[in-house]
């Protein structure tokens, strides 16, 4: 199966003709916010004006996707948010409770609900092929990639849109801080592994992919396999679940190129990377990814994006020793505050 | 009755977020719906919260939307008519 | 790859029972679950007569298990799954690669709006134990810890077609050969956040709702869970109890026509049932009972019913909605009526559309109104539409 192209809104210049990663844009505190194009160009302006700005970023980074792949409609339509529509659902629930259930508007409501992006897709596209959107935590990326991966396995589809979506909202950021989510003290977020301490920074994206059954010739990477476990009882079966899953992809680590973790420069939720790095992953080359989009539930599809590029690329960006290597296998390896973890394996075309 | 339509104008482009509309790009009985300014069910419902919140006028009933709704103006008589008078 | 999927254990909790055995006696006794708000804090409370599960959170707390103070959603989650499970009577269920797919819309809403009270005064304030669970997949974390699933977890969250989908997906794990075992289906509470929601779309009834009637005036909402646990066919035969039925049929397709609202000829719904019917290997001709999606709007009784009229013209098989019973319980409506649906193949019945009066002009068939045995039915057929278009038809043959 390959990744036939790819669109991405992140707190990085990732949008568009862009270089890839040239200028890297800096954030000092404690939160990284998406990097917005102008939706005028991308969306009809008379559907795009009830939508708030996660819609909007998945929609217009559904359809940019679409048109770099010359796909009018695709088979199939599968997102992935932990939280849905954050700003609508504190739109309405802020009124509710303001206006003591009174006098309230629709919209807000309407759009609230989690499967918005998918649908608004569809509504834009005529499309009525499937439509199906995972809102399960860490791993609502990964369980819409893998229905992505059962339709074109069974037959059901050719080609399959399918994205992740989170957003911060300055509540959910406050909440979340109070969690003790976040950094108590502002960092930038280039020396956020430097200084390595309680908390990360928040982040947020938008990264769409089309995943297709056959080879079109101009696709940036194929995509192996995705797997998700859920709450591994310690690091021996985190590793365990590493193995098998290598395993069942006739390959080692040995023959992986590049892997991309998770670190988001919390000590302790970095504590199993580095546990990996010392051991399992030892001489393997690799970057982690969140200094640039920040923490959220579904950055492995920032991540996704990211090794796709790099292997489109064919060498990674981030790390000298592999600059004479050829990527061949990139494997990204991440888990959202422990609770769901996840395995990409991509290689090249 | 002109000051309610103009301030109905302005009220209706917030209240849908009809980005790139200007009030005089309205006419008082330019079709709101439909073909006209191309609103839908959802823009009636949102309507009917505007009255209620802004002119204390409230619609009970859903399918009387689209006579009330049909122009500015045809919004701007239901108000005027089921205002409730000063005491 | 088309191995067969069998429903092995059903669990269901709605405004008209707490257990499978209450809720099947309900249908048979025509005895509805709508009645006046009762336990969820509204300003509504005496406006809008709902589905609401029979229980405070307290006694809900003390039947499932959990601490009180957590969500309703998850509580009616874990009752209903730990139910299905039990049912099923699988004895080695941690040695089988087992997932747990559920779906909801609400998450852990209803302690959110409590935290929400005293957040905006001040966002140094509320309890963050209230908001922890907010997310939709963060209820079924909470029921697959009680479980002791871990294999594979999911949540989806379409609307009103949610947990059709989990079901969809759970069989779908099975056939491809991923897991052995899926519990799949969906759970919501009553929320004020639902209540005022579907307020501001004009479309909740203020009496009993009356789907499929030519004088509907809206729906009334619901709570409730309701799963299935799905086998391969491997494990339906290791088990020594009665299968239900399998899981012939199932299709997902998008109405594309506005956010909420229904397209008039249903071409969503049309799409969704001729794709179930398809991959079922099915004719219209053999579908024996359809339990509709029938809200009781306007919009989606017209639209269900011409795409119903089109492809069953000439057939048309007997049909229901049993909201009129359990109210539109949004993200668990899909499981809840899977539950019916199983039953009513396994056992040959067809439930009434309570307080039908007068039929729905131009369509070709009205819905039944009595509560009748039917041995004849071999396959039946389950209607969930959502909001956003999403439209899943699921069908459930004899054994």
């Amino acid at each position: 199966m390959y990744i036939r192209a790819a669109s991405n809104i992140s707190p990085q210049n990732t949008f568009g003709n862009q270089p890839f990663l040239q200028e890297l844009a800096e954030y000092t505190g404690d939160r990284l916010s998406c990097i917005e194009p102008d939706y005028k160009a991308l969306i009809d302006p008379k559907l795009i004006r009830r939508m708030s700005r996660i819609i909007k970023m998945g929609v217009a980074a559904g359809m940019d996707c679409l048109k770099q792949a010359g796909i009018q409609i695709p088979d199939a339509i599968i997102t992935g948010t932990a939280y849905g529509c954050l700003e609508d659902t504190n739109t309405f629930l802020s009124k509710m409770v303001q206006q003591n259930e009174e006098a309230l508007a629709p919209t807000a409501f309407i759009q609230s609900t989690h499967n918005t992006i998918s649908a608004q897709i569809a509504l834009l596209l005529q499309c009525h092929q499937y439509n199906n959107t995972f809102v399960n935590g860490g791993a609502s990326f990964e369980n819409a990639l893998l229905d992505a991966m059962m339709l074109l396995y069974e037959g059901e589809a050719s080609n399959v849109l399918v994205g992740g979506i989170d957003e911060v909202t300055a509540n959910s950021h406050a909440i979340l801080k109070r969690m003790g989510l976040y950094r108590s003290q502002p960092v930038s977020n280039f020396e956020l592994f430097n200084a390595p301490g309680k908390g990360t920074m928040a982040g947020e994206g938008s990264a769409f992919f089309i995943l297709s059954k056959e080879a079109s010739g101009a696709d940036w990477a194929k995509i192996d396999s995705v797997s998700s476990f859920y709450k591994p009882r310690n690091t021996a079966e985190i590793k365990q679940q590493i193995s098998i899953f290598l395993q069942s992809q006739n390959t080692n680590i040995h023959e992986i190129d590049l892997v991309i973790t998770g670190n988001n420069g919390d000590l302790k939720n970095d504590a199993v990377y580095g546990q990996l790095q010392q051991y399992d992953f030892a001489g393997v080359p690799a970057i982690n990814y969140k200094a640039l989009c920040g923490e959220y539930p579904t950055s492995s599809a920032f991540a996704m994006w990211l090794a796709a590029h790099e292997i489109k690329n064919g060498t990674c960006s981030f790390v000298s020793e592999s600059e004479e290597i050829p990527l061949k296998k990139v494997l990204i390896y991440n888990h959202y505050q422990m609770i769901h973890h996840s395995l990409i394996l991509l290689s090249a075309c | 009755m002109d000051k309610l339509i103009a301030d109905l104008k302005e009220q209706i482009i917030e209240q849908l977020n009809l980005q790139d509309v200007k009030p005089e790009d309205i006419g008082d009985d330019q079709p709101l719906f439909g073909d006209g300014l191309g609103l839908d069910s959802i823009d009636a419902l949102e309507l009917i919260v505007l009255l209620q919140q802004k002119y204390k006028v409230k619609l009970s009933n859903a399918e009387d939307g689209p006579k009330i709704f049909r122009s500015v103006r045809t919004i701007a008589e239901f108000i005027e008519s089921n205002k409730i008078p000063n005491a | 790859m088309d191995q067969p999927v069998f429903i092995a254990g059903l669990g269901v909790i709605s405004a008209i029972g707490n257990t499978v055995a209450q809720n099947l006696l309900s249908l048979e006794q025509e005895k509805t679950g709508i009645a006046p708000i009762r336990y969820l804090d509204t300003e509504h409370r005496d406006e809008f007569p709902v589905g609401e599960v029979k229980l405070s959170n307290d006694e809900l707390a003390e039947l499932s298990g959990f601490k009180p103070g957590i969500s309703r959603t998850a509580m009616l989650n874990l009752i209903a799954v730990r139910e299905a499970l039990t049912d099923a009577g699988i004895a080695n269920l941690a040695a089988l690669r087992t997932g747990f797919v559920s779906a909801n819309t609400v998450g852990g809403m209803d302690k959110t709006e409590d935290f929400f009270r005293d957040f905006l005064s001040d966002n140094a304030k509320g309890r963050l134990r209230d908001v922890v669970n907010h997310e939709c997949g963060a209820v079924t974390n909470l029921v697959a810890d009680q479980l002791g699933i871990r294999h594979y977890v999911s949540t989806i969250s379409t609307a009103c077609s949610s947990s059709a989908n989990a079901i969809m997906y759970g069989a779908r794990l099975i056939k491809n050969h991923m897991l052995d075992v899926v519990i799949a289906g969906g759970t919501d509470a009553l929320t004020r956040f639902t209540l005022n929601g579907f307020n501001t779309l004009m479309i909740l009834d203020k009496q009993p709702c009356q789907p499929f009637d030519a004088n509907r005036r809206g729906l009334n909402l619901g709570e409730g869970a309701g799963y299935v646990v799905l086998v391969s066919e491997r494990i339906a035969a290791s088990l020594k109890k009665e299968l239900y039925c399998t899981l012939s049929g199932y299709h997902n397709a998008n109405d594309a026509y506005h956010q909420t609202a229904s397209s008039p000829e249903g071409t969503g719904s049309l799409l969704a049932m001729e794709g179930a019917l398809k991959r079922s290997g099915l004719q219209p001709a053999n579908i024996g009972y359809i339990n509709l999606h029938g809200t009781g709007t306007q919009n989606n009784d017209s639209s269900e019913g011409a795409a119903i009229s089109k492809l069953f013209a000439g057939h048309n098989p007997k049909m229901s909605s049993t909201k009129a019973f359990t109210g539109h319980t949004l993200g668990a409506s899909g499981g809840i009526e899977a539950v019916f649906s199983a039953l009513a193949v396994q056992r040959g019945l067809v439930y009434p559309n309570l307080r039908f009066e007068t039929p729905i002009e131009g369509f070709s068939f009205t819905p039944e109104t009595r509560f009748s045995s039917q041995p004849a039915i071999k396959h039946v057929l389950s209607n969930s539409f959502g909001f956003g278009g999403n439209c899943s038809s699921l069908i459930f043959s004899k054994l």
